[in-house]
């Protein structure tokens, strides 16, 4: 088991045309994935990569029977190709794009309230479950498939993380990027909440940053309801305020946001933090000891 | 992106949002003249900087004739102003603000922001104008309404008659605080805003309600639609070298240490420098390559990172997702053949293509020292550092 995808989940690539879209595509054809199609409009009928291209969302789940979705789509154009696929009445849409106006974003919110599709991202690495279905722009290989659930707001960030399990041995369940833009599709604790009905997820790390306050919510949901341990690491604890840090969400503006408080809630919800971003593994490590469930997490030999 | 308070006016004043009159000017005789052409009794001369607190430094002057407006003219243009947001080396001052002075009678504050929790645009107002709102905030939250806007509707008359009578507006007024609030949003919502303050807003002897500041503050993701902003953007008032790496859509961060550091992703460059901060260095930026970028765009981040006096050591870290390690090696080795290298380099390399990135770097005979793990190449730039100072 896992959350989100599966060795069943079919996708289509919106924008598989362009540049980027196509590479990525070749990339998770290569790791498993079961791309079944892909949408640019006018170039309906053709084949890429030995791939079925469609004018529409529509048409392409018609045809293909697919359920979930992922935008390599421009951003000026994006917003719009995430409300045809919501529209359409895909499960999942994975939405890679940087740099989407947070005005469209507002929109597609809005889009979304009577719909049953779930956005993840935008501005994210996207979403893997381990030697079964990669979604995204993360480097495959560095996944073991395994018990640990990874959610982040930082695509690197969750690299980093995710190599430091593997390479102690630890694999993972699912590894969800929810993106660094103030407005989301997918929270903390929407993730957290998959993960904790996961019955093959036996613990999570959770990597925030500064700004906002999503990771102060997430700290009063695992205290009322996650029977799995969290581990946490909050980035960007020594920026100085007012500036923006790279991510249009990372941000501490008006004495709100800084890593500072969002370690204390964690802290006082019993989520273990990792002093510096070199030691999250180790940091998990020793939680699962201490719960006694690090035997069960061991998936893999390693050198 | 920032923009000027009179610019923010402007843009305000074809919304229907009340503004008092006022000229920009960018020496002591422009500022004369503009005074001359108000032709009011009192003139304000205000400080035009990307920096609040302006009044408090001596940045807004009240001209009861033209020889006080020359007077302030002088003084202010040219000087340097310290506020609390512009750190301690301050901000010059190049443009003022010539504008008529209004008969106050109350002073209000009026906020637009993206709120996060709700995913909506909200209109914050209080009336506790003239200062900060933060302020407010801590001492008397009670005092702050909140209105959440729908993005199909806007901000609907009825949600702005609510807020004014909140804010305990005169009911007289009323009606035309509804028209400047309504007028705001309609701003915010069309220019891609993510800040609009107005603080204060404030109501006058003659009856009417005005915007006597404007922050306006715009979605660098939005720009591309948004030309006639974009042409507001002062680049006297950012950063050099994040002028110089936004041509290369790098996105660079200066700060106030002497480690240069080069990332890919946001945050990976944030928990850089907590780690370098972790063994006691200060990192003097943080230039993010991003996920896409080729050899030459490599080049000119480390070469923007070379260029920088304070800094005294460089730092690579980088997690090769997209970004392949072999393209940052390349464009290392090139920066430093055409700058010379004469500083302390610590690279960790690791992800995608990370042996053939090494390679590159072992065959250059560059002087680098090779790092682990993260935390290793931190302590070994910080140890550097501090040994050459």
């Amino acid at each position: 088991m896992s959350i989100l995808l599966n060795k069943d989940t079919k996708v289509i690539v919106q924008g598989i045309t362009g540049a980027t879209g196509l590479f990525h595509t070749k990339q998770a054809v290569e790791y498993g994935t079961k791309v079944v199609g892909g949408v640019t409009p006018g170039k309906g009928g053709t084949e890429i990569e030995g791939i079925p291209v469609f004018n529409t969302v529509e048409e392409a789940i018609k045809q293909t029977g697919a359920n979930a979705s992922v935008v390599y789509v421009p951003p000026p154009f994006a917003a719009d190709a995430i409300m045809e696929a919501a529209d359409a009445g895909i499960e999942l849409v994975i939405t890679i794009t940087e740099g989407i106006p947070v005005i469209d974003m507002i929109k597609v919110r809005r889009f979304l309230e009577d719909k049953e599709t779930r956005l993840i991202g935008p501005n994210c690495p996207g979403v893997i479950t381990p030697d079964e279905c990669k979604i995204g722009i993360m480097p495959g290989y560095i996944h073991k498939k395994g018990h640990v659930g990874v959610v982040s707001r930082s695509g690197t960030l969750t690299y980093e993380a995710v190599h430091q399990l593997s390479t102690e041995g630890i694999g993972q369940s699912t590894a969800v990027g929810i993106g660094g833009d103030p407005v989301n599709g997918t929270n903390f604790i929407d993730v957290l909440r998959l993960f904790n009905e996961d019955p093959d997820t036996y613990a999570v790390i959770m990597i925030g940053e500064i700004g906002g306050t999503a990771e102060e919510e997430a700290a009063e949901w695992i205290k009322e309801n996650m029977t799995k341990p969290v581990v946490g690491f909050i980035g960007g604890k020594t920026a100085p305020p007012g500036k923006r840090m790279g991510h249009a969400g990372a941000i501490i503006s008006g004495g709100k946001g800084t890593a500072d408080e969002k370690i204390k809630s964690l802290n006082s919800a019993g989520v273990q933090v990792a002093d510096t971003p070199a030691v999250m593994g180790e940091t998990l490590i020793s939680v699962l000891k201490e719960k006694g469930i690090y035997e069960k997490c061991v998936t893999h030999a390693v050198n | 992106m920032n923009i000027h308070e009179y610019q923010g006016k402007e843009i305000l004043r074809d919304y229907g949002v009340a503004v008092p009159n006022g000229k920009v000017a960018y020496t002591r005789q422009e500022a004369v003249d503009a005074a001359k052409s108000l032709g009011t009794d009192v003139t304000v001369v205000k400080a035009q900087i990307h920096a609040g607190g302006r009044g408090n430094a001596g940045g807004v002057k009240i001209a009861k004739n033209l020889d006080d407006v020359r007077t302030y003219a002088e003084e202010i243009l040219g000087k340097t102003l310290v506020t609390h947001q512009t750190g301690p080396e301050g901000k010059e001052v190049k443009r003022l603000l010539i504008e008529e002075g209004c008969d106050i009678k109350d002073e209000y504050y009026v906020g637009l922001v993206v709120d996060r929790d709700t995913s909506r645009i909200v209109m914050m107002g209080s009336e506790e104008g003239g200062t900060e709102i933060e302020e407010v905030a801590a001492k008397t939250p009670e005092k702050i309404f909140k209105e959440v806007i729908d993005p199909v509707t806007g901000l609907m008359p009825y949600q702005a008659r609510r807020l004014a009578f909140n804010m305990n507006i005169p009911k007289e007024l009323v009606g035309k605080t509804v028209k400047f609030m309504l007028g705001l949003y309609k701003a915010f919502e069309e220019k891609d805003c993510s800040i609009a303050e107005i603080n204060p807003l404030v109501t006058t002897g003659d009856g009417n309600v005005m915007a006597l500041d404007a922050k306006m503050n715009f979605d660098s993701n939005a720009l591309y639609r948004q030309k006639n902003v974009l042409e507001l953007r002062d680049l006297d008032e950012e950063d050099e070298k994040e002028i110089e790496a936004s041509k290369y859509d790098l996105s660079y961060i200066s700060l106030d240490g002497n480690i240069g550091c080069m990332v890919n992703g946001a945050g990976l460059a944030m928990a850089t420098m907590d780690i370098i901060k972790h063994y006691e260095g200060d990192p003097a930026n943080f230039l993010d390559v991003g996920g896409g970028a080729t050899a030459e765009k490599v080049t000119e981040a480390f070469k923007i990172i070379l260029s920088d006096k304070s800094v005294k050591g460089i730092y690579v870290n980088i997690f090769g997702g997209i970004m392949k390690c072999d393209i940052i090696a390349e464009g290392i080795v090139e920066a430093t053949k055409q700058m010379g290298l004469e500083l302390p380099l610590v690279v960790r390399l690791e992800g995608t293509n990370v042996e053939l990135g090494k390679k590159i770097l072992d065959e250059s005979g560059l002087n680098i020292t090779s790092a682990d793990s993260m935390a290793d190449g931190a302590e070994k730039i910080v140890s550097a550092v501090r040994k050459a100072g």
